[in-house]
Parts: C-alpha cells; sequence; structure tokens
C-alpha cells in the first residue's frame, strides 16, 4: 500500500475533494523535500537529485520514460540552459526510482475542471496537488506532462547547480561569486582563467545550495532551439539499449504463455514434452501461465507451443457484439459524470434543427514496436531488475511484493523503451520476469512476450460508445448533448497501482468531449462507465482518444446540417472562449489553403481537439484513384505555449498523427470468449510509408502556459480523417475502424 | 554439429539446432542485438538484415539456410564511422523511440545498392515492409534522398 495510503482515508476521490482533503492532511509530508537518490562515486558529488559530477564528467539525470518522445534531450536542455553545459559535454542518464523525481503536474490533469479556462489560483492548486504525487509513488511518465514538470523546476536546477559551483570557485580564489561567469561546465574567473566543474563539485557540494532567478527567454542558447538528441547515434548504430538487448553473465532466456481468455485460469498442463527439447532447462508454473526457460528466446517459444494446456475460461461476455451490448447497458443506468451542463439541452430555441448519431469506437492494444519484456536477477536477498517503464517507483515495489523482498532490496535500471504509448506503465511484464527470476535464483533471466502474447495481453484502450443529439439554427450550432459510455480506465489503473479505490466522477470517460472551447449555449456531456471488467488502460491521449473522435464527427454532421462550412463553422461555435484554440484553427486553415480550389476526387477534412492542455487542428486530404482511397497530405496547427524544441515537437506531432491515423484506418481489438482475436501486425495492420501522408506543422505559442506534446495530435488527425471520408463519399463515419466502410488503401 | 555463419566479417560456428532462425542467433547467441524482434512473422521489418547484400527478414531465415555472409547493422557502421546512411539518418534526426531503426536502415542500404537515386516511388516500394509505430517516416524519406545524394557525391 502506498504511503498515502496510509494516512489517508480509504477512497481517495480524484478531483476537487482531493485538493482540500489531500493537501490539508498531509501538508508537512507534502513540503518536506524527498531525500537525494543519488550516490557519488569516490571524488564525486552530488549538487542536487538532477546534478551529478564526477571527475569524469557530468551527469544529468532525466527521471523521465525515453520512449521515443526525446524527454531526455529536452529534459537535458532545460538543466543544461542554467547549468552552463553543452549537450554534448554530458551525459544523460535515467537515474534510480525515488520520491525526489515524483510528477509534479500529473495529478492536476485528474482536476475535472476544462483546463483552458484555469485561472493562476487554479494552477496553483494544481501545483499544490501535484506535490501529492510524491507520497503516492507517482514517478510516473504519461499524460504529455513531462515538460510542464520539468519546465521550471529543471532550470531552477541547474541554475542552482551553477551558482553553487561559483560559489565553490569564489571561496578557492577568495573573490566575490558576481564577478565570476559560468561557461560551457566550468567557472571563469575575471582574469579569464578557467575551473573545470568536475575540480568544484565536491567543494560544492559541502555548501548550502544557493537558489538563482531563471533567466529570460530572451537568453536561451538552447531552449527554443532544436537540439540533436542525446540517444540518436546509439539508435542508429544498434548500440542502444533497450531492455530487450540486456545481457548479463549467464543469462537464460525465457517465453511466457498465459491464459489467453482474460482473467482465467490455467487449469493443468503437461510440459513433458517441451522439457525434453534442445535448450530447454525449465518450466515453471505462474498460476495463469507458464514460462520456458531456455538457452535462447526462440526455443524457449517453441517449447512454450508444445506445451499441453487446458485454460480456463473468461469472465468476459463471450462475443464482441454482447460486449458492445454491455457498453451500451451502461446508458440506462446512473450517469458517473456530468461534467459540463451549460443552458438547457432540452431547451433547444424555437426552430432548430435536430439530429442525432450513434458512434462505436473499438478497443485498442498499444502494440508498441518493442514487444513487452524485462531481464530480472534475483539472489535470495536481492532483485536487480532491468525494464523499460513509465512508472518506476510503482513497478520496483509491485516486484519486490511478487518475490517477498522489501522495496529497498529491490534494483530497478529502467532503459529505453522501444515504444511506451501509455503500455509500459504497467508493472505486469516487470512482474513476471521478477517472478520467474524468483524460481532460478543467481541465475539472470530475460523473459520475452511474443508478439502475440503482447497484442492478447495488454491493457486495452476501452471500447466507447457514444450517443450525440445536436441541434442548429440559422447556420450555428444551438445545442449539443453527449453520452460517451466506456470501462472507465483511470479507475482500473489506479485500483491496479496504488491498491486506492477510486470513486467520484472519472474524467478519463470523457476527456475530450466535455472540455472543448467551444461557446454552444446549451452543451451537455454525461459519462457513463460500462460494467465489464477487460483490462483496460492508458493509451496514447486517453479519453480524448475516442471522444476527440466522435465529439468532432459530431460537429462535422451538426456543421453539414447547417450547410456552414466545417471549419468555420467551428469557429463561429468556438466564439470567444479561448483565442488560442481558434488560432489554431485559423493557422491550419491557411496552412493548408482551406479555402483555395481542390484537385478533383480529393476530399478535406478538419478535426479539432484540445486536451493535455493544447489546442491542435488537423486537417487531412483524401484521394480517390482506381476505387482505393489513399491520405497524400495532412497539416496541423497546435499551440504548446513555449516550444522548447521545434524539431522535436514536428517529430511529435507527427507522430501522434501517424499513431492516430493507423488506429483511425486499420486496428481495432475484439475479443471472443474473453479471448483477443487480433494477435500479430497482419491482424492489427498500421500506416506504412507508402499510406503515410506528408506532414506540414506550425507550432503557435499563444497560451500562457507551457504544455506537452506527446499525445495532443493523435485524436484530430483520427477525426480529420473521418471527416474528409465524408467530403469524399458522402458517407458519414459513425464506427472506428474506417476501413470497415471505406476503400483505403493498405 | 556445430553451423559456421559470417557475420560482418567475423567467422563464427554456432552450436544450435539448424531451425533456429538467423535472428535469435544473432541476439541469443552472438550478442548483436542490434537487430530487433517485432512480430517473428516477416510483418514488421525489424529484424532486416542483409545477406550478400541481399535485406532479408533474418525471423525467417533458418541457421542451417543461411547461404551467404550476413551484414547486421553493427557491420554498417560504427559511432565515429558511420554510413553514409547512416550519417543521413544523423542529420534528419530521423529515430524516436528507435526500435525499428536497425531495419529500416538495413532495407534502405540493400535499396541504394540497387537502386543509387530512388524515386519516392521506389523508396515506398523497398520499405513498406518496414513498420514504424512512431510514425518517422517522412523523415526515413529525407535521409533515403539525402544519403543517395551524398554517396552520388562521394
Ligand atoms: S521480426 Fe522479422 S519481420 Fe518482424
Ligand atoms: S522509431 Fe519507434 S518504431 Fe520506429
Amino acid at each position: 500500500m502506498s504511503r498515502l495510503g496510509k494516512i489517508t482515508r480509504r477512497s481517495f476521490l480524484i478531483g476537487s475533494v482531493a485538493l482540500v482533503g489531500g493537501v490539508a492532511f498531509g501538508v508537512y509530508a507534502v513540503s518536506r523535500p524527498a531525500p537525494n537518490p543519488l550516490d557519488p562515486a569516490e571524488g564525486g558529488a552530488t549538487l542536487n537529485p538532477f546534478v551529478l559530477i564526477n571527475p569524469d564528467g557530468i551527469t544529468l539525470i532525466a527521471p523521465k520514460a525515453e520512449m521515443g518522445q526525446g524527454i531526455h534531450t529536452t529534459w537535458a536542455a532545460l538543466i543544461a540552459e542554467e547549468l552552463d553545459v553543452a549537450l554534448d559535454q554530458v551525459r544523460v542518464l535515467h537515474g534510480p526510482p525515488a520520491a525526489a523525481y515524483y510528477n509534479s503536474v500529473v495529478l492536476a490533469e485528474a482536476l475535472p475542471d476544462k483546463g483552458y479556462d484555469r485561472s493562476d489560483m487554479a494552477h496553483a492548486l494544481g501545483e499544490q496537488l501535484g506535490k501529492i504525487g510524491k507520497l503516492l509513488d507517482l514517478q510516473i511518465t504519461g499524460g504529455s506532462t513531462s515538460v510542464p514538470d520539468g519546465y521550471d523546476r529543471m532550470r531552477a536546477a541547474g541554475a542552482s547547480a551553477r551558482e553553487t559551483l561559483k560559489q565553490a570557485a569564489a571561496e578557492r580564489l577568495q573573490i566575490d561569486r558576481a564577478r565570476l561567469r559560468t561557461e560551457a561546465g566550468a567557472v571563469i574567473a575575471p582574469d579569464g582563467s578557467r575551473l573545470a566543474y568536475t575540480d568544484l563539485a565536491v567543494a560544492a557540494a559541502g555548501l548550502d545550495p544557493i537558489e538563482a532567478p531563471l533567466r529570460p527567454k530572451s537568453d536561451w542558447r538552447l531552449l527554443g532551439r532544436t537540439q540533436p538528441r542525446v540517444d540518436m547515434l546509439a539508435k542508429i548504430t544498434g548500440t542502444a539499449t533497450f531492455s530487450i538487448d540486456v545481457r548479463r553473465p549467464g543469462m537464460k532466456f525465457a517465453a511466457l504463455r498465459r491464459n489467453p481468455h482474460l482473467g482465467g485460469r490455467m487449469i493443468r498442463f503437461d510440459d513433458s514434452a517441451a522439457r525434453a527439447m534442445p535448450g530447454v532447462d525449465r518450466v515453471i508454473n505462474l498460476d495463469d501461465g507458464f514460462a520456458v526457460v531456455a538457452s535462447n528466446t526462440w526455443l524457449a517459444m517453441q517449447a512454450a507451443d508444445a506445451v499441453e494446456v487446458e485454460w480456463g475460461g473468461a469472465p468476459h461476455p463471450a462475443t464482441p457484439e454482447a460486449i458492445f451490448g454491455k457498453i451500451a447497458e451502461a446508458f440506462d443506468g446512473r450517469a458517473n459524470s456530468t461534467l459540463r451542463d451549460d443552458g438547457d439541452v432540452s431547451a433547444p430555441p424555437l426552430g432548430t434543427e435536430e439530429i442525432s448519431a450513434e458512434y462505436h469506437l473499438p478497443y485498442l492494444a498499444h502494440a508498441t514496436m518493442e514487444p513487452m519484456n524485462a531481464t530480472a536477477l534475483y539472489s535470495g536477498i536481492k532483485l536487480e531488475i532491468w525494464s523499460g517503464n513509465q512508472l518506476p517507483l510503482i513497478i520496483r515495489n509491485a516486484c519486490a511484493q511478487a518475490v517477498g523482498l522489501k522495496p529497498e532490496a529491490v534494483e530497478l535500471h529502467t532503459t529505453l523503451m522501444g515504444g511506451g504509448f501509455g503500455r509500459r506503465a504497467e508493472p505486469d511484464f516487470s512482474v513476471y520476469a521478477a517472478r520467474v527470476a524468483r524460481e532460478i535464483a543467481d541465475t539472470p533471466v530475460q523473459l520475452t512476450w511474443s508478439r502475440e502474447e503482447d497484442m492478447s495481453h495488454d491493457y486495452y484502450r476501452p471500447g466507447a460508445i457514444a450517443r450525440y443529439r445536436g441541434g442548429v439554427k440559422d447556420g450555428r450550432a444551438v445545442m449539443i448533448d453527449g453520452q460517451i459510455a466506456a470501462q472507465g480506465a483511470t479507475p482500473q489503473a489506479m485500483g491496479r497501482w496504488l491498491g486506492l479505490p477510486i470513486a467520484g466522477p472519472d474524467k478519463s470517460t470523457v476527456d475530450g468531449a466535455y472540455n472543448q472551447p467551444y461557446a454552444i449555449p446549451n452543451y451537455r456531456i454525461r459519462g457513463y462507465l460500462a460494467d465489464l471488467d477487460l483490462p483496460v488502460g492508458f493509451w496514447r491521449s486517453v479519453g480524448a482518444s475516442f471522444n476527440g473522435v466522435a465529439f468532432d464527427w459530431f460537429l462535422d454532421e451538426l456543421a453539414h446540417a447547417a450547410k456552414a462550412d466545417p471549419l468555420a463553422f467551428r469557429l463561429a461555435a468556438m466564439g470567444d472562449t479561448y483565442a488560442p484554440a481558434r488560432q489554431v484553427l485559423e493557422a491550419v486553415r491557411d496552412l493548408s489553403g482551406w479555402d483555395g480550389p481542390r484537385a478533383a476526387n480529393t476530399g478535406r477534412g478538419v478535426g479539432f481537439c484540445y486536451c493535455f492542455g493544447v489546442p491542435c487542428a488537423t486537417v487531412i486530404e483524401v484521394a480517390e484513384a482506381d476505387g482505393e482511397v489513399s491520405i497524400p497530405r495532412a497539416w496541423i496547427a497546435a499551440d504548446v505555449g513555449t516550444a522548447l524544441d521545434p524539431g522535436n515537437l514536428e517529430q511529435q506531432f507527427t507522430g501522434a498523427l501517424a499513431y492516430g491515423l493507423s488506429a483511425a484506418c486499420f486496428e481495432e481489438i475484439t475479443f471472443t470468449d474473453g479471448a483477443a482475436d487480433q494477435l500479430n501486425f497482419p491482424d492489427y495492420e498500421a500506416l506504412r510509408i507508402s499510406t503515410m501522408p506528408e506532414v506540414s506543422l506550425r507550432i503557435l505559442e499563444n497560451q500562457p502556459h507551457i504544455a506537452g506534446a506527446g499525445e495532443p495530435g493523435t485524436p484530430p488527425a483520427m477525426a480529420a480523417l473521418g471527416n474528409a471520408l465524408f467530403d469524399l463519399t458522402g458517407t458519414r463515419p459513425r464506427r472506428l475502424p474506417l476501413m470497415h466502410d471505406f476503400p483505403l488503401k493498405i | 554439429m556445430p553451423t559456421t555463419v559470417t557475420v560482418n566479417g567475423t567467422r563464427h560456428d554456432v552450436d544450435l539446432p539448424g531451425d533456429v532462425p538467423l535472428l535469435w542467433v544473432l541476439r541469443d547467441e552472438l550478442g548483436l542485438t542490434g537487430t530487433k524482434y517485432g512480430c517473428g512473422v516477416a510483418a514488421c521489418g525489424a529484424c532486416t538484415v542483409q545477406i550478400d547484400g541481399e535485406a532479408v527478414r533474418s525471423c525467417q531465415v533458418a541457421l542451417a539456410d543461411v547461404w551467404g555472409a550476413v551484414t547486421t547493422i553493427e557491420g554498417l557502421g560504427r559511432p565515429g564511422a558511420l554510413s553514409a546512411l547512416q550519417q543521413a539518418w544523423q542529420d534528419h534526426q530521423v529515430a524516436q523511440c528507435g526500435y525499428c531503426q536497425s531495419g529500416q536502415i538495413m532495407q534502405a542500404a540493400a535499396l541504394l545498392e540497387t537502386t543509387p537515386a530512388p524515386t519516392d516511388a521506389e523508396i515506398d516500394e523497398a520499405m513498406q515492409g518496414n513498420l514504424c509505430r512512431c510514425g518517422t517516416y517522412p523523415r526515413i524519406r529525407a535521409a533515403i534522398h539525402s544519403a543517395a545524394q551524398m554517396i552520388k557525391e562521394g
């Protein structure tokens, strides 16, 4: 149980109640600084949990999952900007799991306000709430929070380390600190002589840290410019170490096989044939499955196939239709949330033309390029584990519990990740490796999931049904009334991660629908939680990954009913609600030449979504030739407040678009007898180089708060594609994936 | 009986059953982890290596069937001694998570061997078997064009 769990009442309400309750009783624990977990080598020093200086060089700690989003580079740049070191002068490491590395903003994402209307006061409250993350062991990478989390704290860490190093130099030179300056990893004396940080670190570590004001944006050397990524060279030479690449002396390789009927038990198994196969050491019973340990991964996988096993059934409806029937049943019960209720949707103005539509959005797998895996070594008193993960403290604790050790006896190394998208926040793949290691003490073992195992044992993006009714009058939207039913991903995950029952409105079910910056006078959104227990989790952009589609598709239907241009219709519906949202729509209109001439046999659609603090608008062009529809071009405009690394932002928004379009075109997970029907890429197609559009991006910096970029590009890309297909064909998209209803090029 | 394979110019005697795919020989036996496992069924390209200059899916080639000299990403170039393609990948900052990139680069290297100045359509044709879940395709395309230019200019 987490530390907060011990001091709070049983039920932790995510939302406004947590602000009052959480902050009030935890004041001391909340504000006390967490201890510095770094252990410098002989002759070295650590100035704060993020700066480690040894005689052989400077190491910056970026305790965030590097899963492709470039956070190690941006995080290091934040520190380096103030510390006055060049990025090619430093090493960037993930560092150990530690309370000092808690995520200071992720809980603020759970606030049930709309986000774009958050006052400075509410922002400050969000920061207070964020500090509770320290107690909850929330060292998490997700929710596009890394940049806002590190923006001030890391520059402050760099500035403080710099001034403290200068103080050490000042004392050595017996001159005033104000007469010193810093440059490229050294303090420069008035006579021009250089004192390297590496020579000053030990002395500096003996001083009280000095706080210093942050430099103004106009003085930035690194931030605001594209930085070469610190992980690039390793990744293009095959020398980067993903967790699947960890190699230890004497290491064994293992394969995992679990009951494909999710939640079902293993009734019996016969491993006699498997144990006789070449290279096989052991078959280990894991209750809901088994692992085969062998001398290489493929031999282990082959032997796993040779085990005869009888699986128990799953406690889920037997067909995909029955599962969606269960989701639809949720509408008959009480709403879990009504996070927006403006005006009166039961009384639209006289003369309103009403329409309605229902949308079905499937369950989705993450399908990270690197399948789940981890490596572990258990010695009886200690567990060492190597895993690419987004939630190190909680995962360390879960591994400790699984093998019967104290958390302090577990050393977790967080490696680079071959994609995360939310999947690697889950403890399961690390825990299974730990359990296998416990059975073969003193032997390091790497447990690799086959792609089939990975796809059939995900924590899926929940399937959802969205029902909308709405109305237009005089060419404008006057009413929108949405109901969304889905399994609640947040309540299930919080129970799984923290052992805390979560009550209250689940924002993740309605995110991307209730909090859109539109001034539609009658605007209500209600969420319903489906009574299903399929494993669900966080998938790039979470609730907005389905709401950002259905809400926007319905707006497009309203625009059509109003006989209005879809982009102008959205602008009119926004009114003066939130200027940065209007500005991204206007930017994408201009960037795409929306009002200009269109080629024959093409269609265009616009999509807009505000999520994770970023308004993002996307225009997609589709083209028909020889009975096939392709996606030649896409244009994106997004406002991130402050653009720290333009090149990285281009990668993030392009990648988020590709991830969204892949899902929108081709992806769904259906369950028969509680088992996933799609097992590998041939059943779960994605965008390829031949189907990827050419992308143009414009980044705006009009909003006052800095925001992260990993997720907001996904929903509007999916929405815009559906709207473009309508423009081309006259057929409304009402479900995903679109390949079921449109002849998409594969 | 051990099987002999030549990888990146070095001969190895491998004592494994002949049906073990080359991918797992490279990764688990020879410690050449630059070549990646993504699907095991020829659907993602993460495991792409070259045999006698031809791009192949190493998850589909049994050890006993390896018909020529194997080149992996580790043999194409090293940090400090990058191949032209890797240099172009560096210049265009192609990789995100990076997991697919060894396969992408090995596939692109084989393309440039046969087609020194590929068109966009030829790039599509050659590279469409290589999945990238991070969506780095536009930069992959740009980097291939740059590398072609670099090689042409010597
Ligand atoms: S692992 Fe060989 S093609 Fe996917
Ligand atoms: S860079 Fe992540 S899969 Fe290609």
